[in-house]
């Protein structure tokens, strides 16, 4: 593989019933590709909790993915309402899901610190007002790739 | 122990799919129902006891890469979900015991 691959989705705000199928579509595609199944549950974690975030939190959006031979990266751009304080919303268990959202399951204030964990480098751009979005990248080492 | 095999000795669970991953490992017993918990925390492979019967479980489930779902206290799949475990071929159990009991029987089975 010499060319990048670019995958494209629209992620619509509280469409609870195909949130993930933008993950689910990816991770079918690279496994497809042969690519390596630790870089994949890397790929599948952080992407689910980005897309589950503009499901919940935002306007809707959308998701862009760029496969390449040495990263796979995910931009994730939405139409708002942003993120007023990122390094807050970054901590371990913050929260702003309402009740509805929490009785599904969601709302443990743990999907970014997991993207944090599960991506190799993780960038949030966000303004309130006009929309966040966030850029990460997995890295495939050479010796597996 | 293989998921098929898992599948005929757990026969006290209501299976509500079969799946069809049948010959991959099952782990461990896991439980919890916080989403991001699961989706950060989960061993591969394992046997994952909820009471969070929903679209996102079934997401969860296969992103996070569980054998399979087991519903404890008589949580159910509607419909339109089990039709969406066929569709992704995971595998469904549901029971009516409480997680802790659920997730013992599974210890106990697979370390016998
Ligand atoms: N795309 C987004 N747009 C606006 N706000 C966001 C966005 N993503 C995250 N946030 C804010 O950051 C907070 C923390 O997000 P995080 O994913 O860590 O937890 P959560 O979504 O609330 O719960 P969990 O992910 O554990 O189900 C959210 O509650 C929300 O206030
Ligand atoms: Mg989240």
């Amino acid at each position: 593989m010499n060319e990048s691959i670019t995958l494209n989705y629209d992620v619509d705000s509280n469409d609870f019933t195909r949130a993930g199928e933008a993950s689910s579509s990816v991770k079918r595609k690279l496994k497809l590709m042969g690519v390596d199944p630790d870089i994949i549950r890397k790929v599948a974690i952080s992407l689910y909790e980005g897309e589950i975030n503009m499901v919940i939190h935002s306007y809707g959006g959308t998701i862009e993915v760029i496969i390449s031979t040495d990263m796979i990266e995910m931009i994730l751009r939405d139409k708002g309402p942003g993120i007023e304080d990122t390094e807050l919303a970054m901590q371990a268990g913050y929260t702003t899901a309402p009740d509805n959202i929490r009785s599904l399951g969601f709302g443990a204030g743990m999907g970014l610190p997991n993207m944090k964990k599960y991506s190799d480098d993780l960038k949030i751009e966000s303004v309130v007002g006009k929309g966040t979005t966030v850029r990460m990248k997995v890295y495939i080492p050479k010796n597996i790739s | 122990m293989q998921l098929g095999s898992f599948i005929e000795v757990m026969s006290e669970f209501e299976l509500l799919n079969k799946g069809n991953d049948l010959d991959r490992e099952v782990t461990v017993p896991y439980c919890c129902d916080l989403l991001s918990i699961v989706m950060g925390r989960m061993p591969q492979g394992a046997a994952w006891v909820t009471v969070m019967a929903n679209t996102n479980a079934l997401a969860v489930a296969t992103l996070a890469d569980a054998a399979c779902i087991i519903l404890a206290e008589g949580s159910s799949l509607d419909e339109a979900d089990v039709a969406k475990a066929k569709e992704k071929g995971i595998t469904v159990f549901k029971t009516e015991l409480p997680v802790f009991d659920t997730a013992l029987i599974i210890y106990n089975r697979l370390n016998d």
